[in-house]
């Protein structure tokens, strides 16, 4: 009797998300130097790196906000083909609504803050076309639900709410339509630790319950390793290293890796 | 040939008063306005002897299309006889010779603020309309080179999410004035700000509507036999204001918008907002032969 073994998964399943070839530069700056991302559906790809190393960039370049000199970019999903940074403005507003989500750092970016919390939410629905009050009222409140948003402060405006609320907001708003990818830019800085990790613990569960692909951008190795499967080092503009979590924090090669994971107090 | 031949003697002043490259303009832009319906032109808006805010665009648009055989009606607020509409429709009459009238049946060319007449307008009448607001999406995209941009993407989804908070605040949409509608399918245009009650009269109607904004140099157009639908949810439906049941206390006429009118006790009672319609109603009760035209509201509904 033999004992057929299937090929690994990251070997059969074909990758999400592909960026090849990005560089960017503002003036002299060189924001990103030929960077490559791959992401796998339903993984956690964490991107590391100090201020100003490219990697929030890399994140708006992914939500289509920004276009890049060279390079290209791919989601593997139905009636999606070639280069995204090709669209036209109204494809790219109409994929940004209906296939990508996005948590900003700063929620005064991804909200409107005098609006209501339901109100932001039903907007992106919205863009999707859904016409019917109910239905908006109610796909709103599933989305804030499930990112354990307390539904009693449901129509209070994000400017009245604390900020571990006004990210759950921002989450509520980017899962509403059930994206194939959620890019997270530094999601949980400016929070206080304990709110850090209930806003981590609700991403956990969301990612764990619906298998959402997930970018993560933060500067905070305990947020990466909490969230992330794989992780990305960039320094200046460059990827320094790629591995797992795990490997890349138990054993930096990259002498820029070894100082960061050293440098966590 | 001279180019002295080719051209008109010099005078003192022009006729309707803007001069003739003004007039060519409006036109040009009332033209564009009417190929793509709903759409907002730019214009250079001229000076008249009148403040920005209180009709130039519109004015500047009667001024263009007034001839001496139009007759000219001007409404303010549904009244002929307020102190703006009596000089607009003077100075009119005075740049133009266009004999005037307060009879909807009369004239061919209305220019009004805040209201459309009670009476149907036909093929051969125009409605024009003061807009101080032309930008629907002014309240919700403050920047107005994105507003454009969502114009030109139909990209109308904030509007509904202003409604959408609207009834979240309140219970019920709140706005009364300045409904914004769908032109042709395709446009999202402020009706002026003509209450809800006037926005249904629009639709698929015989005549041609212009708006004009002087101050803000905007100029848009629904054309005869055009789709004009207010934006709703599909579970919540349009409603006009509550007046199909009020009598007016002068006229007795029914099922108009009225005017509300607090009295010393503490009541109200109410007026047809309307005025000439009042006016030949109470003509009509004294036995006098007048021509009551037939009204869009019919006891107080607008028939499907």
């Amino acid at each position: 009797m033999s004992m057929v073994i299937d090929a690994p998964r990251i070997v059969t399943t074909k990758p999400l998300l592909v960026v090849r070839g990005v560089s960017k530069t503002y003036g002299k700056v060189v924001a990103l130097h030929d960077v490559a991302v791959t992401a796998y559906p339903g993984e956690v790809l964490g991107i590391v790196g100090e201020s100003g190393s490219g990697k929030s960039t890399l994140l708006r370049m992914m939500n289509l906000e920004e276009t890049p000199e060279f390079g290209s970019y791919t989601l593997d999903l139905p009636d999606l083909r070639g280069n995204l940074f090709n669209l036209d403005r109204f494809a790219r507003r109409m994929l940004c609504a209906t296939r990508i989500g996005i948590v900003y750092q700063n929620p005064h970016l991804g909200l409107l803050m005098t609006h209501s919390s339901s109100g932001n939410v039903a907007e992106r629905l919205l863009i999707a076309g859904e016409r019917s009050f109910a239905t908006l009222r109610a796909k709103a409140t599933d989305a804030l639900d499930a990112s354990e948003f307390p539904l009693d402060r449901l129509d209070a405006p994000p400017i009245e709410l604390s900020g571990g609320m006004q990210q759950r907001v921002q989450l509520a708003k980017a899962i509403a339509l059930e994206p194939a990818l959620l890019l997270l830019d530094e999601p949980t800085t400016g929070l206080d630790v304990s709110v850090q990790a209930l806003v981590l613990d609700t991403l956990k569960r969301l990612q764990q319950g619906r298998q959402i692909t997930m970018v993560v951008v933060s500067h905070d190795l305990g947020v990466i390793r909490t969230l992330a499967d794989r992780v990305m080092v960039m320094r200046s503009g460059r990827v320094v290293e790629e591995g797992l979590v795990d490997q890349i924090f138990q054993d930096p090669q990259h002498a820029y890796t070894q100082q960061l994971v050293h440098a966590k107090l | 040939m001279s180019l002295k031949s080719l051209t008109k003697p010099w005078q003192s002043m022009s006729y309707g008063f803007l001069d003739p490259s003004a007039k060519r303009e409006l036109r040009r832009k009332m033209l564009k306005s009417v190929a793509v319906p709903g759409c907002q032109m730019p214009y250079a808006s001229r000076e008249v002897p009148m403040a920005r805010g209180w009709g130039t665009g519109a004015l500047q648009v009667s001024l263009t299309l007034l001839n001496p055989q139009m007759c000219v009606k001007v409404i303010d607020q549904g009244a002929d006889d307020s102190v703006n509409a009596a000089s607009i429709r003077r100075f009119l009459a005075r740049v133009s010779g266009a004999p005037t009238t307060l009879d909807t049946l009369e004239a061919h060319l209305i220019q009004s603020r805040h209201r459309i007449p009670e009476e149907f307008l036909r093929e051969d009448q125009i409605l024009v309309l003061q807009v101080p607001n032309p930008e629907p999406l002014r309240s919700v995209q403050p920047n107005m080179s994105i507003a454009r941009q969502m114009h030109a993407d139909a990209d109308y989804g904030r509007m509904w999410l202003q409604l959408y908070e609207q009834i979240v605040r309140s219970g019920r949409i709140m706005q009364g004035a300045s409904y914004p509608s769908m032109v042709n399918g395709r446009h999202v245009m402020t009706p002026s700000p003509i209450p809800r009650w006037d926005v249904p009269k629009l639709n698929m109607s015989k005549h041609l509507t212009i708006l004009s904004a002087g101050r803000e140099k905007r100029i848009f157009a629904v054309p005869p036999y055009t789709r004009v639908e207010p934006l709703v949810f599909d579970d919540v439906p349009y409603q006009v204001e509550d007046h199909g049941a009020l009598t007016c206390k002068r006229s007795g006429a029914k099922g108009f918008f009225m005017n509300e009118i607090p009295q010393d006790d503490g009541t109200s009672a109410f007026e047809v907002s309307d005025s000439e319609y009042g006016v030949k109603s109470i003509r009509q009760r004294d036995g006098e032969a007048v021509n009551l035209g037939g009204t869009w509201y019919k006891h107080g509904e607008m028939p499907k």
